[in-house]
C-alpha cells in the first residue's frame, strides 16, 4: 500500500523520508514541486498526483506537506486518513507538529512509523498502544534514560493489540478519578450581503477527558438525542445500544479522546448569533474607499460573545487603510492585503465598529466584489444546537468519580459576504 | 576532526564545531537528532561511528544508532556502516535492536551477503516465547529482500500462520504480501496460508489476511464462500483499516455471486433513474417483490456494513458508501448520503475526495443529494479544486425548482476574485442554460451582461459559453452576435476570439453586415494572431467567400495568400484544403460543387456534460476513480451475473446455532449466538448489545458421555467470564437435524432485536417468509434455556488472551483432548474462615484443560468473605517451590461482605503430586495456603480408538504397567458405573470397547504429556484386573492405589 512517506517543508525541502518497501528515489517528489509551483495557494495542490510510476498522495498539516507515495490501487483516503492520523500522533507525542519537533525527535519519528505500518500496511495507529511501544519523550524520562541507560521502547505486546477493547490500556490507576466532556459546537454559515443566512450548519463534538481507574463503562445520556442524527463514534461507542436507546454507552479510552462528532445540517433551522452591519464601497474613479462595520449579538440566549475576530482579504487594489476602532486593535497587512481586527468581547449597550476609509491604487478600476467577511468567536456555556447532556453514570468500578460537562460554541467557517 | 566518544555526548560542543560545514538547515538537537549534518560533509567521521558500535557500552552503541537513524531520515547513505551495525542485531537492548532492525531493512538489498549473518538471530527470536519478539523477528526477516531466505521466509510463515498468538498470525499475513513480491514464483504455497488464516477467527487477523489475498491472489473468489458470513459478522470489530480492505473485497466478492437488485430494465441509464426519482417508494417495492428475492447473504452484508456509516474513520465510511451504491436496492443507497455529506467538514484532502466521488454520483442520481445542496455552497476560503469541484456538483444537482437559487449563488461567484474559479462558474451556468430550458434565456442575458465585464479571463470564457449555447437557438439572437463582433476589438484571450470568428463564420448569412468587417480586421492582424484564431480566420474567410464572395474575394485571396505561408504546418494546410475547395480552378475535381455543404453544413449543438459523466466506469472511492484512469493493480468490478452462482458454497458446516438466554451469577445475561465446533464464536451479551467471545472448552458434539457441555464465556466488555454447564441431556441427533436455514433465520432474527428500530422490508419479508421454521427453532432453544445453568462465573477480569486461539486445546496431533467424561462436585477446602480472619477459601479441579498453558492444570477456588467487612486486594503472593509455574488470577480489587467470587488459576504440577503452597493475600494480610492434587487430576482425558489403545499399550509393558485384582462391590459389576467411579477418581476418557467385560479409559498427564491407559477387565462375578500402563513409574501405582479403593469400597 503505502511505499515511502517525504515531509516536505514550505520551502520544499524533504527533511525526513522514510520507506516500507523498496527505496524510491526521492527524485520522485520533482513531481510533488512541480504541482507545488503551479498552485498559487500551498492548500491548491492537488492531494493526489499522479507520476509515470507512481502515485503521490498528500496531505498539508501544520504548512508541512506528507508525501505519501503508492505504486498501485489503493483507496486514497486509506491513505489520506492514515497521514492525518500521523499527524495527530506526532501532536500527540510531541505537542507540537513542526519541523523542529519533528528533527528532534527524528528517531522517535521513525520508530513510530515503523510500528503505525508494516509493508505500508497500518499495523498500530491506537494512540494508547503506540504509548506503550514507544513512550513518549518528556524530559524527566530523557534524564532518567541518560543516567540508567533504559530505554523508551516497550519490550511486552501491548495489552491492547490483543484485546477487544484495543483503545484502553489495562490497569490504569489515578488517585483521582475524572470524567471531563467538552460540548464544543461550531457553526458553519454563510451570511447573504442583505444578512440573511445563505446556509448554515452545526459542526459538534464531544471531546473527553477521561481519567479513571481500571475497567469502567460509562453511560452518557442527553436530554434531547434526537438532535443527533448524524452522528459518527469512536469505536468504542456501542452503536446498537446507541440505535435502540439513544444512550451512549462505551469504555472510555484512557485520556483525551473525541468520543462523537454530529452535524446539524442546514435543513434544521440554526440561529445565528452575531449580526454584521456592513458598508464598504469603492467609488469609480476615486482613490478613496469607505469602509464601516458594526458587530452585535443576536440570539445567544443570554450568553456573551467573546474572543470576536474578523479578518478580511481586501481586494488587491487597496493600499492602505485608515480605520477607527470602537473596541479592540486592528492590523492592516498591504502586502497580503489581509484586515484583521481582533474586537474581543462584545457589550450588546455598546456595539464595536471599525469605520474609516480605504486608499486605493490611483488609476486602478473598481473591485468586482466587496471582500468577504471572516468571523470568529465563542460563546462559553453554551450549545447553539441546544444539545444537553442528561446524565453520566459509571458502571463496573467501584469508586465515585468526578464528573464535569462543558459547553461551548464557536464560529467554524463564518463567512459574510458584503 | 577526531571526535572522540566522550565529547559526542557533550552535544553543543560537537554541533558547534561541525556546523560551519552544515549546508542544510541547523539542528538544535537533543538526543536524538544530534549531528544531522555531522557527516554529510566529512566522510571519515563515520569512522567515530564505527568505533561506537564496535564499544561494549549499550549507551555508545545506542547513540551511534540514533546517528545513524538520524542520517537515514535524511536520505544520506549510511550503508558503509553495515557490518558495524549488522553485529549488534542480537544485543539484549531493545530500543538498540529496534534501531538495527530499521537500518537492516533499509539497506539490506544493497548488501545481500553480510545481511545474510543476521538471518540466524531472527531465527532464534521466531521461536521467543515473547509474542512481540516473535512478531517483530518475522517482520524483520519478511522485510528484508534477499532472494536467498526466500525458503526460510515461507517456513517462518507457515510456522507463524499457527502461531498461537493472532498477533504473530497477523503479522504472518503481512508477511505473505512481501515475500509474494519478492518471489511471485511461490504464490501456489502462499495461497494455501492465505487459506488458512482466512479461517481465522481473529478480527486482528481478518484485515491483514484480506489484504494479502486481495495482493496475491485476487481471482480466487473460491477461497472466499466458507469465510463470507464470518467475515460479515466479524466485520463491526475489526481495525477500521481492515475493515476498508473487507469491504472493498466483499463488495467485488457480491458483484460476483448474486444477482442484480436493480430492477430488470435497468439498462444503467439516466431514464431510469429518473423513474426512481419521480415514483413513489412503495409501489417500487411492490414491483421489486415480486420479480427480486435478495440473496440472504447479500442482506447479511449490507445489513452488518451500515453501522460502519457512523466510523469516524472516513475511509471506512466511503468504502460503505460506495458498497451500498454498488450493491444496494437503489431505494437503501439514499442511506449514505448523509454520511458523505457530515464528511465534508472534514480535513482539506479528505473533501476533495469525498465531493469527487459526490460529483459522480450526483450525475447519476440527483435526488439523493439535492436536499443537501447548501452544503456545497462555496467559501471563499476554499481551495481552488474544492471550489470547481462543489461547483461541478452544484451543476449535477439544478433542475427547474431550485436553478433560481443556484443561480443566485452562481452570481456571487462570478464576481470571486479567483478569477479561475469564476470562469468555472461561466461555464457552469452554460451547462444549466443547456440542461434547463425554462432558464436558457435568463442565462444567456447574464453571460451578455459579463461580456461588459473588466476581467479577460471572465469575458473570454463567456463568450466561449455565449457561442455554445447560441449554436442551441441561433435564430432569436443575431443582436448578440452583433454585440460579441464589436467586443472583438477588445478581446485578446485567443480561445475568446477564435469563438468569436467562428460564430460570425457560421452565422455569417444573420449579419451580412458585419461579418465582412470582422474579416477585414482580422485580415490586418492575421500574422500576429495565435493558431486557433488563424484556423478560424480562414474558415470564416472561406464560409464568407461561399456566401458573399463579391465583397469578401480579395479579402479571402489575401488571407489564404498570408495562411499559405505561414509557419505552422495546419495552418498551411488547413489553407491549401480550403483553396481547392472553395477557389473554382480547373483542377479542382468534384469536392468543389459540395463546398458550399460542406462548410456551411447545420452542425448540431454541443452536449455540455460534466467531465465526471464517465467516471462510473471505475469503482467509487478508487484511485483510479480519483485520477480518471485506471491505476495499476485496479480490478474490475464485474457486471452482475445473470444467473446467481450456487449459494449452497457459502454453507459453513456449524453445528447447531444455540441460542440461550443465561441469566448468569455474573453481572450481565449473555446470549450465544452461534456456536462453531470446539473454537471461538461470537456471542452476544445481553446488557452491552456486543458480541462476546466464546470459548467452548469442550461441547456437545464430541463424544462425552453424560452429554454433557461446556463452555467458557467472555464478555467483551466487561470481560466477565462464566462458565456453562448444561445439565440435562442435549440431543445431538436433534442439533444435527436442525437445518441451514434455521441458523440464518435465528441469526437474522437475533440481529434484527439487536437493531429494533430498523423497520426494513426485506427483514419483515423474511420473517414471513419462513414461520414454519421459525416455530419449530423456538421451542428448542426454550428447551436448551433449561438445559444451560450457569456453572460458575469468574472474575470479571481474566487475561485477554482467553479468547485467542483453540490452540490449547489441540497439544498433541494423535491424541485428541477431549471433554471431561465427569467432574467431581467435590470442593476441597483452601482457607477456613477462622484462619483466614473472614476469607474463607475452597478449591475445586473443573477439569478443563487449562486455558493459560497446555500444560497447567486448572483449578477454580471461589472465594468468600464471611466477616463483616470488605476484603481488599486478595491477590497471590510468593509461592513455595520457588520455581512453581502458576497462572495467577488478576488482583481482586475488593470483596464485599457475604460476597463470594469464583476465579480460576492454572499450576503446573509437573506430574507430581506434591502440593502447590502460595500465599493468599488480602491488602492486610497474608495467608499460606497448599493445594494438592489427587493424582488423577493431573491427567487430561484423551479420545483413541481401541485399536490405537491396543498399540499404545503395547509399547508401554514391564517396567511401565502395573496391576492389581481386586474385588470389586455389587454395584459396580456393569459397566456404566466403572465408568463413573474410574472418572470420579480421575480424568480420563473412555475409550469404546468392543468387549464387553473390557473397560478401558485414556489420558495423559498436564505437564509432559505421558500417555496413561487404564484397563479394567471383569473376571466373573466380582473380581477384576486393574492394568495401568504408564511410563510415569510413580503415577501409576498411585492411580491404582486410587482405583481399588474406588472401585472395591462401593
Amino acid at each position: 500500500m503505502i511505499h515511502s512517506l517525504f515531509l516536505v517543508n514550505s520551502s520544499g525541502d524533504i527533511f525526513l523520508e522514510k520507506h516500507w518497501k523498496s527505496v524510491v528515489s526521492r527524485s520522485v517528489c520533482d513531481y510533488f514541486f512541480e504541482a507545488q509551483e503551479r498552485a498559487s495557494e500551498p492548500e491548491n495542490v492537488p492531494p493526489v498526483i499522479p507520476t509515470p510510476h507512481h502515485y503521490l498522495i498528500s496531505v498539508l498539516r501544520h504548512r508541512i506537506y506528507f508525501v505519501a507515495v503508492i505504486q498501485s490501487e489503493v483507496p486514497p483516503l486509506f491513505v489520506i486518513e492514515f497521514l492525518h492520523r500521523v499527524v495527530d500522533t506526532f501532536q500527540d507525542y510531541f505537542g507540537v507538529c513542526t519541523e523542529a519537533a519533528i528533527k528532534d525527535n527524528v528517531v522517535v519519528v521513525y520508530e513510530l512509523l515503523e510500528e503505525m505500518l508494516d509493508n505500508g500496511f497500518p499495523l498500530a495507529t491506537e494512540s494508547n498502544i503506540l504509548k506503550e511501544l514507544i513512550k513518549p519523550p518528556t524530559i524527566l524520562r530523557t534524564v532518567v534514560n541518560t543516567i540508567t541507560g533504559s530505554t523508551n521502547v516497550g519490550e511486552q505486546l501491548p495489552t491492547g493489540q490483543l484485546s477487544v477493547v484495543p483503545w484502553r490500556r489495562t490497569g490504569v490507576k489515578y488517585t483521582n478519578n475524572e470524567a471531563y466532556f467538552d460540548v464544543v459546537e461550531e457553526i458553519d454559515a454563510i451570511i447573504d450581503k442583505s444578512g440573511s443566512t445563505i446556509t448554515a450548519e452545526i459542526q459538534g463534538v464531544i471531546d473527553a477527558c477521561v481519567k479513571l481507574t481500571g475497567m469502567p463503562d460509562l453511560t452518557l445520556s442527553f436530554m434531547n438525542p434526537r438532535l443527533l442524527d448524524d452522528v459518527s463514534f469512536h469505536p468504542c461507542v456501542r452503536f446498537k445500544r446507541w440505535e435502540a436507546e439513544r444512550i451512549l454507552s462505551f469504555i472510555p479510552p484512557d485520556g483525551n479522546f473525541r468520543l462523537l462528532s454530529y452535524h446539524v445540517s442546514s435543513q434544521n433551522l440554526v440561529a445565528i448569533p452575531v449580526y454584521v452591519k456592513h458598508n464598504i464601497t469603492f467609488r469609480e474613479g476615486s482613490s478613496q474607499g469607505r469602509f464601516e462595520l458594526t458587530l452585535g449579538p443576536k440570539q445567544t440566549m443570554g450568553k456573551g460573545v467573546e474572543a470576536v475576530l474578523v479578518s478580511s482579504q481586501l481586494p488587491r487594489g487597496v493600499l492602505n487603510t485608515n480605520l477607527n476602532p470602537t473596541q479592540g486593535t486592528y492590523t492592516f497587512d498591504p502586502v497580503t492585503k489581509l484586515l484583521s481586527w481582533d474586537v474581543g468581547k462584545i457589550n450588546p449597550q455598546k456595539l464595536p465598529s471599525l469605520k474609516g476609509s480605504m486608499s486605493l491604487q490611483a488609476g486602478a478600476s473598481k473591485p468586482d466584489e466587496n471582500p468577504t467577511i471572516n468571523i470568529q468567536f465563542k460563546i462559553q456555556q453554551s450549545a447553539l444546537s441546544g444539545l444537553k447532556v442528561n446524565r453520566l453514570d459509571m458502571y463496573g468500578e467501584k469508586y465515585k468519580p468526578f464528573k464535569g460537562i462543558k459547553y461551548m460554541t464557536k464560529a467554524g467557517k463564518f463567512q459574510v459576504r458584503t | 576532526m577526531s571526535t572522540n566518544n566522550l565529547s559526542y555526548n557533550d552535544q553543543g560542543g560537537s554541533d558547534s564545531a561541525v556546523e560551519v560545514g552544515q549546508e542544510t538547515t541547523p539542528t538544535s538537537s537533543s538526543n536524538a537528532g544530534a549531528g544531522f549534518g555531522l557527516f554529510s560533509t566529512n566522510f571519515k567521521k563515520n569512522d567515530d561511528l564505527k568505533e561506537m558500535l564496535e564499544s561494549n557500552k549499550d549507551s555508545l552503541k545506542l547513540d551511534a544508532m540514533k546517528r545513524i537513524i538520524a542520517l537515514i531520515a535524511k536520505g544520506k547513505n549510511a550503508s558503509e556502516l553495515f557490518p558495524a551495525v549488522v553485529k549488534n542485531v542480537a544485543s539484549k537492548n531493545i530500543e538498540l535492536k529496534k534501531l538495527v532492525y530499521v537500518y537492516l531493512v533499509r539497506y539490506a538489498e544493497e548488501q545481500q551477503d553480510l545481511a545474510l549473518l543476521s538471518i540466524s538471530t531472527f531465527q532464534r527470536a521466531l521461536k521467543d516465547p515473547n509474542q512481540l519478539i516473535r512478531a517483530s523477528a518475522l517482520r524483520v526477516l519478511s522485510s528484508i529482500r534477499v532472494p536467498i531466505i526466500v525458503p526460510i521466509m515461507m517456513l517462518a510463515i507457515k510456522e507463524a500462520a499457527s502461531d498461537m498468538s493472532p498477533y504473530v498470525r497477523k503479522t504472518s499475513a503481512h508477511a505473505i504480501q512481501k515475500l509474494y513480491s519478492l518471489d511471485p514464483d511461490q504464490k501456489e504455497h502462499l495461497i494455501e496460508v492465505i487459506d488458512k488464516l482466512l479461517k481465522d477467527k481473529s478480527t486482528l487477523v481478518a484485515g491483514s489476511v484480506v489484504m494479502a489475498f486481495e495482493e496475491v491472489c485476487p481471482d480466487r473468489i473460491d477461497l472466499i464462500h466458507k469465510n463470507y458470513r464470518k467475515l460479515c459478522n466479524l466485520l463491526v470489530d475489526v481495525e477500521e483499516w481492515g475493515q476498508v480492505v473487507i469491504i472493498s473485497m466483499l463488495t467485488r466478492y457480491a458483484r460476483t455471486q448474486f444477482t442484480s437488485p436493480w430492477r430488470e430494465v435497468s439498462g444503467g441509464g439516466n431514464s431510469e433513474t429518473a423513474f426512481y426519482e419521480s415514483d413513489e417508494k412503495k409501489t417500487e417495492n411492490e414491483d421489486e417483490k415480486k420479480s427480486y428475492m435478495m440473496d440472504p447473504d447479500h442482506r447479511l452484508l449490507l445489513r452488518n456494513t451500515k453501522p460502519l456509516l457512523q466510523s469516524r474513520n472516513t475511509a471506512v465510511v466511503v468504502s460503505v458508501a460506495q458498497l451500498y451504491w454498488h450493491l444496494a436496492p437503489k431505494h437503501e443507497v439514499g442511506v449514505i448520503t448523509k454520511s458523505l455529506v457530515r464528511l465534508l467538514r472534514s480535513h482539506r484532502e479528505v473533501q476533495y475526495i469525498v465531493l469527487q466521488n459526490i460529483a459522480t454520483m450526483s450525475i447519476q442520481r440527483k435526488g439523493m443529494f439535492e436536499p443537501y445542496m447548501k452544503s456545497f455552497y462555496v467559501r471563499s476560503t476554499d481551495a481552488t479544486h474544492i471550489k470547481s469541484l462543489k461547483l461541478e456538483i452544484l451543476t449535477s444537482l439544478a433542475n427547474e425548482a431550485n436553478i433560481s437559487t443556484i443561480l443566485r449563488e452562481f452570481q456571487t461567484y462570478v464576481k470571486s476574485q479567483d478569477k479561475e474559479f469564476a470562469a468555472g462558474t461561466i461555464q457552469a451556468i452554460g451547462r444549466c442554460a443547456t440542461n434547463i430550458s425554462e432558464v436558457t434565456d435568463t442565462c444567456l442575458q447574464g453571460l451578455v451582461l459579463l461580456l461588459s465585464n473588466r476581467d479577460e479571463t471572465v469575458v473570454a470564457e463567456s463568450v466561449v459559453v455565449i457561442k455554445k449555447l447560441l449554436q442551441t437557438q441561433p435564430t432569436q439572437h443575431s443582436d448578440i452576435i452583433k454585440h460579441m463582433a464589436k467586443l472583438f476589438d477588445n478581446i485578446a484571450v485567443p480561445m475568446a476570439r477564435a469563438s468569436i470568428l467562428w460564430l460570425m463564420g457560421e452565422y455569417c448569412e444573420r449579419v451580412p453586415q458585419i461579418a465582412p468587417d470582422v474579416l477585414r480586421k482580422v485580415a490586418k492582424s492575421f500574422t500576429s494572431e495565435e493558431d486557433i484564431v488563424k484556423l478560424q480566420t480562414v474558415n470564416l474567410a472561406a464560409k464568407l467567400y461561399l456566401t458573399n464572395s463579391k465583397q469578401t474575394k480579395l479579402l479571402t485571396q489575401y488571407i489564404l495568400n498570408l495562411g499559405k505561408y505561414d509557419q505552422n504546418y495546419d495552418i498551411r494546410d488547413r489553407t491549401r484544403f480550403i483553396r481547392q475547395l472553395i477557389v473554382p480552378n480547373e483542377k479542382s475535381g468534384a469536392l468543389g460543387k459540395y463546398a458550399r455543404r460542406i462548410l456551411l453544413a447545420p452542425k448540431p449543438a454541443p452536449v455540455l456534460e460534466s467531465t465526471y459523466k464517465d467516471r462510473d466506469r471505475y469503482q467509487l472511492g478508487t484511485l483510479s476513480h480519483t485520477i480518471n484512469t485506471k491505476a495499476s493493480g485496479y480490478l474490475e468490478l464485474s457486471d452482475w451475473p445473470a444467473v446467481a452462482p450456487d449459494q449452497s458454497v457459502r454453507n459453513v458446516e456449524v453445528i447447531e446455532p444455540v441460542r440461550i438466554h443465561l441469566y448468569l451469577y455474573c453481572p450481565f445475561p449473555l446470549t450465544i449466538q452461534a456456536l462453531h465446533q470446539g473454537s471461538v464464536c461470537v456471542c452476544q451479551c445481553l446488557y452491552h448489545k456486543v458480541s462476546c467471545y466464546f470459548v467452548s472448552v469442550c461441547n456437545a458434539s464430541q463424544d462425552c458421555i453424560h452429554n454433557r457441555a461446556r463452555f467458557v464465556c467472555l464478555c467483551r466488555v466487561c470481560l466477565c467470564v462464566c462458565v456453562l454447564e448444561s445439565s440435562s441431556e442435549v440431543e445431538s441427533d436433534e442439533e444435527k437435524s436442525s437445518s441451514q436455514s434455521s441458523e440464518e433465520s435465528d441469526k437474522s432474527s437475533s440481529q434484527s432485536e439487536k437493531s429494533s428500530s430498523e423497520s426494513d422490508s426485506e427483514q419483515k419479508k423474511k420473517t414471513t417468509k419462513k414461520p414454519p421454521q421459525k416455530k419449530t427453532v423456538k421451542p428448542t432453544a426454550k428447551d436448551r434455556l433449561h438445559g444451560f445453568v450457569p456453572k460458575k462465573c469468574l472474575s470479571r477480569s481474566l487475561c485477554f488472551s482467553l479468547y485467542t486461539h483453540p490452540c490449547p486445546l489441540s497439544c498433541a496431533a494423535l491424541l485428541q483432548v477431549s471433554g471431561p467424561a465427569f467432574v467431581p462436585e467435590k470442593s476441597h477446602d483452601l482457607l477456613h474462615r477462622m484462619t483466614g480472619k473472614g476469607l474463607s477459601a475452597q478449591y475445586q479441579f473443573p477439569r478443563q484443560p487449562c486455558l493459560y498453558q497446555p500444560s497447567m492444570v486448572s483449578v477454580q477456588i471461589s472465594l468468600t468473605n464471611t466477616s463483616d467487612r470488605p476484603l481488599e486486594q486478595i491477590h497471590i503472593g510468593d509461592r513455595s517451590p520457588t520455581g512453581l509455574n502458576m497462572h495467577c488470577f488478576n488482583t481482586i480489587e475488593c470483596l464485599l461482605p457475604e460476597a463470594s467470587v469464583t476465579v480460576s488459576l492454572g499450576i503446573d504440577f509437573n506430574d507430581s503430586t506434591q502440593a502447590a503452597n502460595f500465599q493468599l493475600c488480602t491488602k492486610e494480610d497474608q495467608f499460606s495456603v497448599s493445594i494438592q492434587p489427587a493424582v488423577g487430576e493431573l491427567f487430561l482425558p484423551i479420545t483413541m480408538t481401541e485399536q490405537d489403545f491396543r498399540q499404545e499399550q503395547g509399547k508401554r509393558l514391564g517396567m511401565n504397567e502395573s496391576s492389581a485384582t481386586i474385588t470389586m462391590a455389587a454395584a459396580n459389576t456393569t459397566s456404566q458405573p466403572i465408568s463413573r467411579q474410574v472418572a470420579t477418581v480421575a480424568n480420563l476418557g473412555v475409550v469404546p470397547s468392543g468387549q464387553d467385560n473390557i473397560h478401558r479409559f485414556a489420558g495423559k498427564t498436564a505437564s509432559t504429556g505421558a500417555v496413561v491407559l487404564v484397563t479394567v477387565e471383569l473376571r466373573g462375578e466380582s473380581t477384576a484386573l486393574i492394568t495401568i500402563n504408564t511410563e510415569k513409574s510413580v503415577m501409576g501405582p498411585m492411580l491404582l492405589r486410587d482405583l481399588k479403593r474406588a472401585l472395591a469400597q462401593a
